[in-house]
C-alpha cells in the first residue's frame, strides 16, 4: 500500500513541476493544485497508513496496544484540502481578471512589471 | 485564559468586521479603524510591557495540555513583533485617510467601492494573520496563519484592478503558493519524523532521532518555504516584480511587515528546531546573507522608480537580518533583531513618503521630477531621516543596527560577509542620493505622467493625514538612534532567549524537561 502510495505521489509531483513549468496560465494553476494534492497525500502516507483500526482505547484496557490509524495527520489534511480550496478558487478568478484585463495567458509574456 | 494574549489575534477580527459592517458609510469606517488601530497600539503596548515585566506568556488553546493542543505564546521576540505591527498598522490607517482618495477616484466610482468594501476589512484581518503567525507556538497552526495572511494579501495586491496589479499579484500568488506547499512538506516530514507539532515539543524530539541528516533535509524545506517569503537570494525575484503595483499604503504595509514574517519563521525555527548541525545550516545562511545584500543592492541601483529602488532594498535588508541569524552569536542575534525593529519602521516610512512625493509632483519616476527641496523643503528632511538611517549613516537607527551585527561579524572573524555588509551600506546610500539627486535637487523636466491627480501641499487638509503618519515614524526613527540603549536591552533579551531555548521549552511544556 506504502510503496504504491509513494509511486502515486512522485507522479504527482512530477506532474505538477512539468505543469508549473508550462507556458499557459491555466496549466501552471492545475500546477499548483496538483502540488498542493501531492503534499497532502504524502503527509498522509508519511504517518504510516493502518486500515481498519480506529484510535480507540479498547475496553478494559488502560492504552492503545496495537496499530492504529493516527487521527492527526487526517485532521492536517482536512485543513490544508479546505485552505488549498479557496485558494484555487481566487487563482481561478485571478487568472480569468488577468486573462480578460492584460489580454495574456502566455506567462512568458506577463513581462509587464519585471525590470 | 489570558485575554492580553490573544486580544493581537482577535482584536484586527473584530476590526476587520466592525470595517466590513460600515462599508457604505465612508467617514463611519474610517473613523472606526483609526480609533480601533489606536487601541491594537495601546495593545501592542500593553503586550510587550507584560512580557518585559513578567517574562513569557503562554495559553492553551482549549486547556489541552502543552503538546497535545494549540500553543499560543509571547516570548520577547513574539511580543516585539507584535508590537511593531500595530506601530505600523496605526501608521497606515492614518494614512490610507488620505491616501486612499484623491481626484479622479472618488466614492461614486467602481474603483472607490471595490477599495472600501475589501481595503479596511482585508487590511486587518491580515494584521490578525501576521499576529497569528508571530503568537503561535505550533508548527501546522502557523501554517493556518500564513494562509491566512496569503489570501488577505493577494486581495490587497489585486485591488487596484489594473494591468501591472493584476500582473504583480499573479507573480506574487504563484510563488507563495509554491512556498506553501514546500512549507507544508516540511510540517508533514517533521510530523513523520517526531510525531509533534509543538514547536517547543519539536525542539525536545528532534535531539532524539538517530539520522540527524534526514533532520537536515527537512531544515532544508524550512529554508526554501520561509526564504521564499522573506525574499532572500535565489528566491527573491517575485518581489521587486509585484510591490510597486499597489496603492502604496498597501505597498507600505507589504514591504515593512510581510518578508519580515519571513524572516521571523526563519530565526524562530533555526534557533529553536533546526539547531543540531549548526556548521551546515548556519553556513548556508551565512552565504545567503552575503549575497541576498549584495544582489539587493545591485538591484536598486539600476532602477529609477522609487518603489522599485525601495523594493529592492528591502532585499537587501533582509541579508543583514539573516546575517545576524547566520554568525548565530548573542551579540549578532541581537544586532538582527534590532535590525528588524529598526528597519520595519523605515522601510514602511519610506514608501509612505514616496506615496507624498508622488501626491504633490504626480510620479514614482525619479527621473520625470525634480525640485521637490524648493517646494518642499520639509518634505526633504522627512526622506532624509529614514533615508540616511537605512544607509546607516550615525546618529540614526540604521547606524546602531549595522555596528551590532557588524561588530558581531568581527568577533567571529567573517571578515569576508562584513566586508561585503559595510560595502552594501555604501552602495544603499548611493542609491539613496540618487533619489535626493534626482526627485529633490535636480531641476524639474516636467515629465510627471499623473499631473491630473497632483494635490499639492503638505499640510492642507487633503494631504495633512499623510504627513502626520511619516512625522510620526520619522520620530520612532530618531527616537531609536538617539537613545539605543533600551532598544538594544530588549534586543540582547530576546537574542538571550533565542539562544537558549530551554526556557522556551520550559514555558511551553511546563518544566518537564
Amino acid at each position: 500500500m506504502e510503496s504504491l502510495l509513494a509511486i502515486l505521489i512522485g507522479g504527482l509531483f512530477a506532474s505538477a513541476i512539468y505543469m508549473i513549468l508550462r507556458r499557459s496560465i491555466i496549466k501552471l494553476i492545475i500546477g499548483l493544485s496538483l502540488l498542493a494534492h501531492a503534499s497532502n497525500l504524502l503527509i498522509f502516507t508519511i504517518s504510516s497508513t493502518v486500515r481498519g483500526k480506529a484510535p480507540l482505547i479498547q475496553e478494559g484496557e488502560k492504552h492503545i496496544t496495537e496499530a492504529v490509524a493516527d487521527p492527526l495527520p487526517q485532521a492536517l489534511i482536512l485543513t490544508a484540502i479546505v485552505i488549498g480550496f479557496g485558494v484555487t478558487a481566487f487563482t481561478i478568478v485571478l487568472i480569468r481578471q488577468v486573462y480578460q484585463i492584460v489580454g495574456q495567458s502566455d506567462a512568458n509574456e506577463l513581462t509587464l512589471t519585471d525590470s | 485564559m489570558n485575554t492580553l494574549l490573544v486580544a493581537p489575534i482577535l482584536f484586527p477580527l473584530l476590526l476587520g468586521l466592525l470595517t466590513l459592517a460600515t462599508w457604505r458609510y465612508k467617514k463611519v469606517q474610517e473613523l472606526i479603524n483609526v480609533a480601533g488601530a489606536f487601541i491594537f497600539l495601546y495593545i501592542g503596548f500593553r503586550l510587550v510591557s507584560e512580557v518585559l515585566n513578567n517574562g513569557m506568556m503562554h495559553f492553551q488553546a482549549g486547556s489541552w495540555e502543552a503538546p497535545f493542543g494549540i500553543t499560543i505564546i509571547a516570548d520577547t521576540f513574539s511580543a516585539i513583533m507584535v508590537l511593531i505591527t500595530t506601530v505600523m498598522a496605526f501608521a497606515t490607517s492614518i494614512y490610507s485617510v488620505s491616501s486612499m482618495k484623491n481626484k479622479k477616484r472618488l466614492l461614486s466610482d467602481m474603483v472607490g467601492k471595490k477599495r472600501q468594501f475589501a481595503y479596511y476589512p482585508l487590511l486587518n484581518i491580515m494584521y490578525m494573520g501576521i499576529n497569528g503567525a508571530f503568537l503561535t507556538g505550533d508548527l501546522f497552526n502557523m501554517y493556518v496563519w500564513f494562509e491566512v495572511m496569503l489570501i488577505s494579501s493577494f486581495i490587497l495586491l489585486s485591488i487596484d484592478g489594473t494591468k501591472k496589479a493584476l500582473e504583480g499579484t499573479f507573480k506574487y500568488v504563484t510563488i507563495n503558493l509554491i512556498s506553501s506547499a514546500f512549507f507544508l512538506l516540511g510540517v508533514g516530514f517533521l510530523y513523520g519524523l517526531t510525531g509533534t507539532l509543538n514547536m517547543a515539543d519539536l525542539a525536545v524530539r528532534v535531539t532524539e532521532i538517530e539520522n540527524q541528516a534526514l533532520v537536515t533535509l527537512v531544515a532544508m524545506f524550512f529554508l526554501v518555504s520561509f526564504g521564499i517569503k522573506a525574499a532572500v537570494f535565489p528566491l527573491f525575484f517575485w518581489l521587486p516584480a509585484s510591490y510597486h503595483t499597489p496603492p502604496i499604503s498597501i505597498a507600505a504595509i507589504f514591504a515593512g511587515m510581510l518578508t519580515k514574517v519571513g524572516v521571523y519563521s526563519l530565526i524562530r525555527v533555526f534557533t529553536l528546531i533546526f539547531i543540531q548541525d549548526v556548521g551546515f545550516t548556519h553556513t548556508i545562511l551565512l552565504w545567503i546573507a552575503g549575497l541576498t545584500m549584495f544582489v539587493g543592492v545591485i538591484g536598486a541601483a539600476s532602477q529609477y522608480d522609487m518603489r522599485r529602488i525601495l523594493s529592492f532594498h528591502i532585499i537587501s535588508q533582509i541579508g543583514y537580518m539573516i546575517l545576524g541569524l547566520a554568525l548565530y552569536t548573542p551579540l549578532a542575534l541581537a544586532g538582527g533583531i534590532f535590525y528588524i525593529m529598526h528597519h520595519i519602521i523605515v522601510k514602511g516610512n519610506l514608501f509612505l513618503v514616496a506615496g507624498l512625493a508622488n501626491r504633490v509632483k504626480g510620479s514614482f519616476e525619479i527621473r520625470n521630477i525634480g525640485e521637490l527641496v524648493n517646494s518642499y523643503p520639509f518634505l526633504g528632511v522627512l526622506f532624509l531621516i529614514p533615508a540616511l538611517s537605512l544607509a546607516g549613516i550615525p546618529p540614526l537607527s540604521g547606524f546602531w543596527a549595522k555596528f551590532f551585527v557588524i561588530k558581531a561579524g568581527l568577533e567571529v572573524q567573517e571578515y569576508f560577509v562584513v566586508f561585503v555588509a559595510l560595502l552594501v551600506g555604501l552602495l544603499t546610500l548611493f542609491s539613496m542620493m540618487k533619489i535626493w539627486n534626482e526627485a529633490f535637487w535636480k531641476k524639474d523636466p516636467g515629465k510627471a505622467e499623473n499631473t491630473d491627480q497632483v494635490i499639492p501641499g503638505l499640510f492642507n487638509r487633503h494631504n495633512i493625514f499623510m504627513t502626520i503618519p511619516i512625522i510620526l515614524l520619522a520620530m520612532i526613527t530618531l527616537t531609536i538612534g538617539f537613545f539605543p540603549e533600551p532598544f538594544f536591552q530588549i534586543a540582547e533579551r530576546t537574542a538571550n532567549e533565542l539562544m537558549n531555548p530551554s526556557i522556551y521549552i520550559n514555558t511551553v511544556l511546563g518544566g518537564t524537561q
